[in-house]
């Protein structure tokens, strides 16, 4: 392994092992469950990056899949009895389903449109949730959600159990994104966000690219919800209302769109100041909206996104090193 | 399907509001040669292409593909169908290396689709060779092999015309559509662009059109001339005839377009 | 037939608010072609500022009206000269999260202030007009009035004034324009200022019609979003007419379906011309 294979399995390495550690070293339950709750939304983060980062689409949406994803595996598991295992696919395939349908109208449109038309979508499905109180118990949500269950002698009841659980999903969200974009469908992404018209003369469906990309985005947003809903024995409407949208956006924004470690990083930094420092926490819109502002104008990058050194990178794949 | 194709307008107009950007127009550009639209500013020429290419469906009249109605069809069906088309300006990422641009040029070859890409499949890894193999021909072919790895940014206008010439290429066009391909570049620059672009209809057999303002470009490299203006055509023939034609003289008239 | 007729009343009221919240939205789309998703802060902002002078500082009711003005004016063209301007030129994506980033600190703000609950605010006007066996309150008699007036107002401003004519040239031909030397930025300020008036007189009437909290402009600019979309981006009469008969078909489905329905009328008629026509239903030059 070359120098630039070492820096690079430290990169992944070095944080991976900070993570397995985390709930061993830090005997602090509160902390760790504040840890799973940033890996399912950083998962959803990385949908939204799908959609923002790699197509330059502007979902309002997105919490409103990840409320779906996690309503469906509440629904299916605790009222009817289905194992977290069955239902967990069904809500992301289900969820997907619905993103390929609302992407059929709502991609024709241009990028304001867009955006406009996802938030009344994502205004729709708490209303729709919030209304359809037979299926969704309304405005209490659900409760009594179970923990997943066991698979052989692997059980998921304790908070350290999920917490893996949830981890070893996070990095397989990480791998299916890397590869994904790496790939010559991301490259395809990448075209459509940069130059459409190009994208377009040159045979690529930019219509197609677009829906492709809001399915995937979809399915990720449920799976971040699929995950919670068992981990938090519960679920309610505003799991998936326009402020959880907005929230995911600023994470990805401070993290770094178009980035592997940007969503992640993010999240987990804003949570977790968010949840460490409690009595922010009234201020938590008010010093965001800023901090937003601020990040858009001057460092629409992010944190960790390097727009540049990641189309530099590109270029790296198939070489020899 | 390979091989240059002709490509015919009929009765083409294309309005815009009460505009007429392109009225009645009807053109034949033969297979392999290289056919030139001129015509002062204004006069339609890139509308003229932004229709043929798929952009804008016509108003009224029809476009063929050798024999193939393409009317109305979108631009990424035309070039799949084989015609392909370049702009004056834009580049697919301005911030990425010269070969990450002309790479994409090969995804209308490649049928990887999600999971290939997510599972690595063997189809994958294959068409990700092929396609930068191919990627590098066509560079090669446009003289700028050397540049594959240099960002975009960074080179030259007139590299970055060859470049674009190379992504076109990529995709394996039939016709070739040029949107004032030496526009900024000088004289010296521009006698090799024209050679270049005989070598495609030439060597590659493909049929060339190509909008261009610098006049003795246009004589030296064309089999065929179009003149058009305010949207009509007012002339057709080689490029001797249309130089001396007083209407087509009229139409510039006070204008300077010598290379 | 009595129903129907006060329904109709009240849906003028309703409409007069839309249509002064969809006509500041309007403006600032036409110009900057950024949809503003702040511009219900805007409006609530509105609603707050006359809270605070009817209640805290006991201020007549024409008073705290024009000083929320004042003040939201000066929010809407602080918006553009802090936030927007640095953001020309850049993709409409920058903009729209710049906008959200407004939005959070405004809400953010209220809630920070006033805290979330929903206050109600006193009005002084709470006699109710009889007239062909109609009631109508005063406050939405207030309400109607008022915004009539201001349209007018804005109708001369932008047709007599060379800022609104300046304001027009700018949405429907934006090259044009600033080839015969109009200053976009200024024009971008103003136009700013004038949707915070807009949604400053909007927000002050309704005010004590309904409560106020922190998140009531959320619901409203989905609707003027609606509106704006249906009767063109950077259109006067589509803001107008589309505020008034999105209210109408509200009010007319809430009284004769069902109350749920209403509330989804407006997203409804979103997602069916957006699927039959992207590009809105009257196209004022992309």
């Amino acid at each position: 392994m070359g120098s630039e294979g070492m820096k690079r399995a430290a990169t992944i390495g070095v944080p991976l092992l900070a993570a397995i550690l985390f709930p061993l070293v830090v005997d602090n339950p509160y902390l760790v469950s504040v840890a799973v709750t940033a890996y399912v939304t950083a998962i959803a983060v990385y949908g939204l990056d799908v959609m923002l980062g790699y197509t330059g689409q502007l979902s309002l949406a997105h919490a409103g899949f990840f409320g779906i994803g996690g309503y469906t595996v509440g629904i299916l598991t605790s009222e009817h009895g289905f194992s977290f295992w069955t239902a967990l696919p069904i809500a992301v395939a289900l969820t997907s389903l619905l993103g390929h349908l609302i992407g059929l109208a709502a991609l024709r449109t241009r990028h304001d449109y867009f955006a406009i038309f996802t938030l009344a979508v994502g205004v729709m499905i708490v209303i729709v949730i919030e209304r359809w109180e037979s299926l969704t118990g309304g405005t209490d949500g659900l409760i009594g959600i179970p923990p997943p269950t066991s698979i052989g002698p692997l059980s998921f009841t304790s908070l350290n159990a999920q917490y893996y659980l949830v981890l070893a999903f996070l990095v397989l969200t990480i791998y299916v994104v890397w590869s994904l974009m790496h790939s010559l469908v991301g490259r395809t992404f990448l075209a459509v966000r940069n130059s459409e018209d190009l994208a377009r003369a040159v045979g690529i469906d930019a219509g197609r690219t677009h829906q492709l990309s809001f399915v995937i985005s979809a399915a990720l947003a449920a799976l971040g919800g699929a995950l919670y809903a068992p981990f938090l024995g519960s679920i309610g409407p505003d799991v998936g209302d326009v402020p959880m949208t907005f929230n995911m956006l600023v994470y990805l924004m401070i993290g770094g769109v178009a980035s592997l470690p940007g969503p992640l990083v993010g999240t987990v930094l804003i949570m977790g100041l968010t949840q460490a420092l409690t009595v922010v926490q009234q201020y938590e819109m008010m010093v965001l909206g800023p901090i937003l502002i601020v990040v858009v104008i001057f460092f629409p990058q992010g944190i960790a996104g390097q727009g540049k050194v990641l189309f530099a990178r590109l270029a790296g794949w198939g070489r020899r090193r | 399907m390979s091989g240059a194709a002709t490509l015919r307008v009929e009765g083409l107009g294309m309005s815009f509001g009460g505009l007429k950007a392109v009225d009645q127009v009807n053109l034949d550009i033969p297979a392999g040669k290289v056919t030139a639209l001129i015509g002062p500013n204004g006069a339609g020429k890139t509308t003229f292409f932004n229709v043929v290419a798929g952009f804008h469906a016509p108003t009224s009249g029809k476009v063929f593909l050798d024999d193939q109605d393409v009317t109305g069809l979108p631009p990424h069906k035309m070039a799949r169908l084989g015609v392909a088309r370049t702009f004056q300006t834009t580049q697919l990422f301005p911030g990425a290396p010269v070969m990450d641009n002309v790479i994409v040029g090969r995804r209308l070859h490649t049928r990887s689709n999600v999971f290939d890409a997510v599972f690595r499949s063997r189809r994958h890894r294959r068409e990700e060779d092929e396609s930068r193999e191919r990627a590098l021909e066509e560079l090669e072919f446009v003289g700028a092999r050397d540049l594959a790895d240099v960002l975009v940014a960074s080179i030259s206008q007139e590299a970055r015309k060859r470049v674009a010439i190379a992504l076109a290429l990529a995709t394996e066009p039939r016709v070739l559509l040029l949107d004032e391909p030496a526009a900024g570049i000088n004289p010296h620059e521009t006698e090799g662009l024209t050679d270049l672009i005989r070598s495609v209809a030439v060597e590659r057999g493909v049929t060339v059109c190509l909008v261009e303002h610098k006049m003795r470009m246009v004589m030296d490299l064309s089999d065929h001339v179009a003149v058009l203006n305010y949207g009509k055509m007012i002339a057709e023939g080689p490029p001797a005839e249309i130089r001396n034609n007083p209407e087509v003289i009229d139409a510039y008239l006070g204008a300077e377009h010598d290379a | 037939m009595t129903l129907f007729f006060q329904q109709f009343v009240n849906s003028i009221a309703l409409g007069s608010v839309y249509a002064l919240v969809a006509l500041g939205l309007t403006l600032v789309y036409g110009v900057l072609k950024v949809p503003n998703f702040a511009h219900g802060a805007l409006y609530m902002a509105g609603a707050y500022v006359a809270y605070l002078m009817l209640t805290t500082v006991g201020a007549p009711y024409p008073v705290a009206i024009a000083v929320s003005i004042v003040v939201i004016a000066a929010m809407g063209g602080g918006m553009e000269f802090i936030v927007f301007r640095r953001l020309e030129g850049k993709s409409s994506v920058h903009a729209m999260i710049a906008a959200l980033g407004v939005l959070f600190f405004l809400e953010g703000a209220a809630n920070v202030i006033w805290g979330p609950d929903f206050r109600p605010v006193p009005t002084p006007l709470d006699g109710v007009v009889t007239a062909f066996g109609i009631n109508i309150t005063e406050q939405r008699i207030l309400v109607i009035v008022a915004a009539i007036v201001t349209m007018v107002g804005l109708y001369m401003l932008l047709k007599r004034t060379l800022v609104g004519m300046s304001i027009e040239a700018l949405a429907q031909d934006r090259e044009g324009a600033l080839l015969v030397g109009i200053d976009a930025r200024r024009t971008a300020l103003l136009t700013f200022a004038i949707s915070g008036v807009l949604a400053a007189i909007a927000g002050s009437l309704i005010a004590p019609l309904v409560l106020v909290f922190p998140t009531m402009g959320a619901v409203v600019i989905l609707k003027a979003f609606v509106i704006v979309i249906l009767g063109g981006m950077g259109s006067v009469p589509g803001a107008i007419l589309g505020g008034y008969l999105l209210a109408l078909a509200e009010t007319m489905a809430g009284t004769y379906v069902a109350f749920a329905f209403s509330e989804l009328i407006a997203f409804a008629l979103l997602v069916l011309v957006l699927v039959f026509r992207p590009t809105g239903l009257f196209q004022k030059g992309v």
